[in-house]
């Protein structure tokens, strides 16, 4: 998966109520979820964001709450991925389980700037600064959440498992990843 | 083997596991509430007909916006309903019957020693307290354990808090937890399991132990668990839902640090805006006057924690520039309390009292803040815009501090009241 777009930088510690005010929690609408995303932290960030843009932010990212509306308002926004020095433990998780894609790449949170173009290899696990013409690295994942990525989130990993066919819808669509559910 | 790594291993079929490695294991008990099953529910219903894995183990309550603030709030309260009739859930819990999930579920001894158990909520790590492996995960998590009744874990690495010494007069296992998050911060822990021991510890009611683990969390912890001991089984003996087993770490289990912590000389600790490891004595904090004063939560809503307050507030009133807000965490707290004539304190000191609910604690309902408002709360989080808007200010601590500091219009150690 090749995903380009801007950079929106934040910093150390951003928790789950940040990303999406308990407020707001009335819904599991990914769109309504949307334009609320980030408000929390900075009421703007609705409007500035665009569909693509990459979020980056500093250690522990999503701490605090375990609400998956989090990362599903971030799929709402329209925004492609996540980087950051670091996760906190249940937004990993949540992030895995809906296709929200993360990359853990310190070297590249300390370089990217608000504003910067970025192309992500999601994959690969490579980002492309090509506003300074720089690369990163990340951390790959372990190789245990690879597979369920690769079966196509938790739920297809866990019905594969008990020998029964994947979940998708009539246009094919695996009903199994959140991100799919933006669609219709 | 530490108890975390024994009970995961006992799940995982295995006889031995460590951190580090990836177990699939077989939880003993879910739980979601009105925010966190609907998503749950919802991904497990595009997956076809099925009944969940096993319906005496799935617990539903809804507690956060419940009773219904709202009419969307009323929506998601609704789908909870109407999955638990349809799978004829053993333990959906009703507004009436309700309390706060992490203060409802031990109490109804559907939380046992030795259980691994998940909750998409993330202080489902307050059961650690009973001697059980939890921790809180997401929705979807939920799902695939409503569909398979197992889900995967990977096997945290343990840090040893030993609380040595008597703790002082009202200082609680709130001072304790605030006190440890102050220390490590709140990535301190992050991924690990977190381990409480020493007589410090050993010597709390299990109200305070379940207020400590309850907050593992704020220090990015996967789980916080105590051993059991005479006053676990004492606890569980009379409600316990099904049989369990008792788990203990080795002499010789591995621990990535052991924190070693004098208790004796312990002060009510105060976490102040906007992070829980921002934590200083309550007697340090000069004068910082206060709107509104919360008594409640999963973390402070216990009838060990109302009797606290009571007792520092009785024969007193509220400062007449504040409001005062007691939310008994479960209908049996709330009943209990009114038995002892605690109510009746906090009603004389002219409190008001609300029907159990998370409530403000989330910004939910029930004391929602201003801008520019600063309330004092038994609470866990302090976030900013936590508890309503994003200009106020939530202040964290004991039960004692808070009704001490109701009485006075401003932060106060109660031994200076």
């Amino acid at each position: 998966m090749i995903l380009r777009g801007n950079a929106h930088k934040y910093g150390d510690n951003i928790n789950t109520d940040e990303i999406i005010p308990a407020r707001f929690l009335n819904t599991i609408d990914p769109k309504i979820l949307g334009q609320h995303c980030m408000t929390g932290l900075d009421e703007e960030f609705p409007n500035k964001v665009k569909a693509g843009d990459i979020l980056v932010a500093g250690k522990n990212f999503g701490c605090g709450s375990s609400r998956e509306h989090a990362p599903i308002s971030i799929l709402g926004a329209g925004v492609g991925a996540v980087i950051a020095r670091s996760f906190a433990r249940i937004f990993f998780r949540n992030c895995v389980n809906i296709g929200l894609p993360i990359l853990e790449c310190p070297e590249g949170v300390d370089k990217i700037k608000t504003g910067d173009k970025l192309e992500l290899d999601v994959e690969a696990g490579i980002i492309k600064n090509l506003s300074s013409n720089e690369s990163y690295k990340t951390t790959p994942l372990p190789a245990f959440m690879q597979k369920i990525i690769a079966s196509g989130g938790l739920l297809n990993y866990v019905i594969a498992k008990q020998g029964n066919s994947i979940g998708h819808n009539e246009k094919g669509e695996n009903l199994c990843l959140r991100r799919n559910s933006l669609s219709y | 083997m530490t108890i975390t790594e024994k009970i995961l291993a006992a799940h995982a079929d295995k006889t031995e596991v460590t951190p580090g490695e990836f177990i699939e294991a077989k939880v003993d008990l879910a739980l979601g509430n009105d925010i966190t099953a609907p998503i749950a529910i919802d991904a497990f219903e595009k997956l076809g007909p099925k009944e969940v894995f096993d319906r005496k183990r799935l617990v539903l309550v809804p507690d956060h916006y419940a009773p219904n603030k709202d009419i969307p709030s009323a929506e998601q309260c609704n789908i909870l309903r109407k999955f638990a009739r349809k799978q004829q859930l053993e333990y959906y819990f009703e507004v009436g019957r309700m309390g706060v999930e992490h203060a409802l579920l031990p109490e109804q001894g559907l939380t046992l020693p030795g259980d691994l158990i998940i909750g998409a909520d993330s202080h489902t790590c307050t059961y650690g307290a009973l001697g059980a492996f939890s921790t809180g995960v997401g929705s979807t998590d939920l799902a695939a354990v409503m569909y398979s009744g197992h889900l995967w874990f990977k096997v945290p690495e343990s840090l040893k808090f030993n609380c040595h010494g008597s703790l002082p007069k009202y200082s609680t296992g709130k001072d304790i937890i605030l006190y440890i998050i102050g220390q490590i911060g709140v990535e301190g822990a992050r991924y690990m399991a977190m381990e409480f021991a020493g007589e410090a510890i050993s010597q709390l009611p299990i109200d305070d132990r379940l207020s400590i683990c309850n907050m593992a969390i704020e220090a990015g912890g996967k789980n916080g668990i105590i051993a059991p001991d005479e006053k676990t089984e004492e606890y569980v003996a009379g409600q316990a839902k099904r049989p369990y087993k008792i788990y203990k770490s080795d002499p010789d289990a591995e621990y990535l640090k052991v924190f070693d912590y004098d208790m004796s000389t312990l002060k009510p600790m105060v976490a102040c805006p906007h992070l829980p490891s921002n934590v200083k004595p309550a007697d340090q904090l000069g004068d910082i006057a206060i709107d509104q004063v919360v008594i409640g939560s999963c973390t402070n809503g216990s009838i060990t924690d109302l009797r606290l307050a009571a007792q520092v507030i009785k024969g007193r009133k509220v400062h007449p520039r504040l409001r005062l807000i007691v939310i008994p965490a479960t209908q049996a707290i709330y009943k209990q309390a009114l038995r002892e004539g605690l109510l009746e304190t906090f009603l004389d000191a002219e409190a008001s009292i609300s029907t159990p609910t998370c409530g403000p604690c989330l910004g939910g309902h029930m004391g929602i803040l201003a801008e520019g408002e600063r309330c004092l709360a038994t609470t866990n989080r302090n976030f900013v815009g936590r508890m309503g808007h994003l200009k106020s200010e939530v202040y964290l601590c004991n039960p004692a501090v808070a009704a001490a500091s109701a009485v006075a219009g401003h932060i106060v150690d109660p031994g200076g009241l």
